[in-house]
């Protein structure tokens, strides 16, 4: 299956965004943002139908949409109980935008399909290198501002205690998770970002007990999920997604099963 | 000869919406001191802590660190934190996650050393590999205790730190914190509703009431005195 260009460019996709969703899913679980990941998935998608209704490619779209809203939505929930009431509204927006783009678009509904569940086939090698460099951007990000990240993430208050720039933080936070989004919508799809951005790290939480250890862990299942789902959909022409998601849920629920069994001992 | 003034608090004030806390407060804090800060429910304690961290703004009067802005090294354990059960860190991870700073994402050697130090002192050696969120009430007090203390703070404040604690445990916390009070002239804080337990440790006395405030040295702080303030609402 490597002999053809578009496998080696979807490995080479995959493989990038296992990664970039390993490492940013262990702070975005830590910081309970599932819903607002999810969330900033819709927003993307919204954003990849302006690309194509503008003409662009989805993604500088996706990026540009994400990444805004995300600043905004950072300035918007600074208190969390406005947060979740916030994104509901946020997101009802955005899909009707999507839809209402697309449609002015003129593209037909496989392309919708293709910027909601993700595509294999579509990833070129100038795709790959674009997603290359917004990941390093990310981990950069991340490298320089670990420490604060990791105080803030695992315990707000003491890090508020501490006088810590919490709130540069979690806008900060945000963008890097809207370009993860819109990096790793290529493959599985707006739609289904939040598996690979939430799963993995929520089940390396019940394994691994030390941040670094969850990110290699999360790291390692994203990687299996991408490389297995990949391959499956080549064999069986099934959309990567599913697979994805199959191989992402199963973990997890073994994962809540093993915990259950450790603690009924 | 007293020892420095290491926080001066003047005219301190702080009024909610429509809900005045405390006001006018005076109060000057020596280097080394033990203080107990008592009053009943809702009076005010944890506010005037956030006022002391430049967590809140005050309405009047303000909060000033000696000899500099920079000299004072708070570290505050909280009376409230969400750990839920399947927290997944470590309490040496936990711990350690205070040394904050523009450095390596991986800790350095002399870090780990530093950690596993306060770990020994807080008698948490043994359970530094254990996840928090399986840690009981009293050994997750003393992580938080261990998380301040990690940067070598020269101010400590205990918001209540003890109150879910079994008297044992209770004592050893205390008995740790009094012994770097005098071994290092760390300054204390200490937020708590037990008045034995604020005899016997601290060297000074804070009395919020609705009323105002009382202050002077331990020997004066009495379990009638607390009743009294108490009523005078
Ligand atoms: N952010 C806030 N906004 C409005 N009112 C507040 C806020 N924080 C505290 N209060 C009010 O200020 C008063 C003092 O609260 P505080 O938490 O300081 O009490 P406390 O002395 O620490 O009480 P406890 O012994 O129960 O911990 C309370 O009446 C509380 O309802
Ligand atoms: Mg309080």
């Amino acid at each position: 299956m490597f002999s053809y260009e578009f496998m080696r460019n979807a490995f080479a996709a995959g493989t990038i965004i296992a990664i970039i969703c390993g490492i940013m899913g262990v702070f975005v679980i830590a910081r309970n943002m599932s819903f607002l990941t999810h969330t900033l998935s819709e927003i993307g998608f919204s954003g990849a139908a302006f690309g194509v209704f503008a003409g662009w490619a989805p993604l500088n779209g996706m990026l540009l949409f994400t990444v805004i809203s995300s600043v905004i939505v950072g300035q918007l929930s600074a208190r969390s109980e406005r947060r979740e009431a916030a994104t509901s509204a946020i997101s009802a927006l955005f899909i009707g935008l999507g839809i209402l783009f697309l449609s002015l678009a003129n593209k037909n509904a496989s392309y919708a399909t293709s910027i909601l569940f993700g595509s294999v086939i579509g990833i070129s090698a100038s795709d790959v290198r674009q997603m290359l460099w917004l990941s390093v951007l990310v981990l950069l990000v991340v490298f320089v501002i670990y420490r604060f990240l990791k105080f803030d993430s695992f315990d707000h208050t003491g890090a508020r205690v501490k006088g810590l720039w919490t709130n540069t933080l979690s806008i900060t936070f945000l963008v890097l998770v809207a370009l993860s989004v819109s990096v790793a919508a290529q493959i599985v799809g707006s739609l289904l970002i939040f598996i690979l951005l939430t799963l993995p790290a929520a089940t390396a939480k019940y394994f691994a007990h030390t941040v670094g250890g969850m990110m290699t862990l999360a790291v390692g299942l994203a990687l299996i999920g991408v490389w297995a789902g990949l391959t499956l959909s080549y064999v069986t022409n099934y959309p990567v997604s599913f697979f994805i998601a199959a191989i992402e849920a199963v973990f997890y629920f073994l994962a809540l099963g093993w915990q259950k069994l450790q603690t009924a001992e | 000869m007293s020892e420095p003034a290491i926080l001066k608090l003047e005219n301190l004030g702080v009024t909610f919406p429509n809900h005045p806390v405390f006001a006018d407060l005076n109060l000057t804090i020596r280097q080394g001191e033990f203080w107990s800060i008592v009053g009943k429910n809702g009076v005010g304690k944890t506010t005037l802590m956030r006022a002391i961290l430049h967590q809140l703004r005050p309405t009047t009067g303000k909060v000033t660190y000696l000899p500099n802005a920079n000299s004072v090294k708070i570290g505050y354990v909280p009376q409230f934190r969400n750990i839920d059960s399947d927290y997944p860190l470590t309490i040496k991870d936990f711990v350690g996650l205070n040394l904050t700073g523009w450095k390596w994402p991986w800790l350095s050697r002399k870090e780990h050393a530093e950690i596993d130090h306060i770990l020994a002192e807080t008698g948490l050696t043994k359970l530094a590999k254990r996840p928090i969120g399986q840690a009981s009430g009293g050994e997750r007090q003393k992580a938080y205790l261990a998380q301040a203390l990690v940067e070598s703070p020269n101010l400590l404040i205990l918001d209540e730190s003890t109150a879910s604690l079994d008297p044992v445990t209770k004592t050893e916390l205390l008995d740790l914190v009094i012994e770097l009070n005098q071994r290092l002239h760390l300054t204390v804080l200490f937020v708590t509703h037990d008045i034995p337990m604020a005899r016997k440790y601290s060297s000074q006395y804070l009395m919020l009431t609705p009323d105002g405030v009382e202050q002077g040295p331990i020997s004066g702080l009495t379990q009638a005195k607390v009743w009294e303030g108490e009523k005078n609402v």
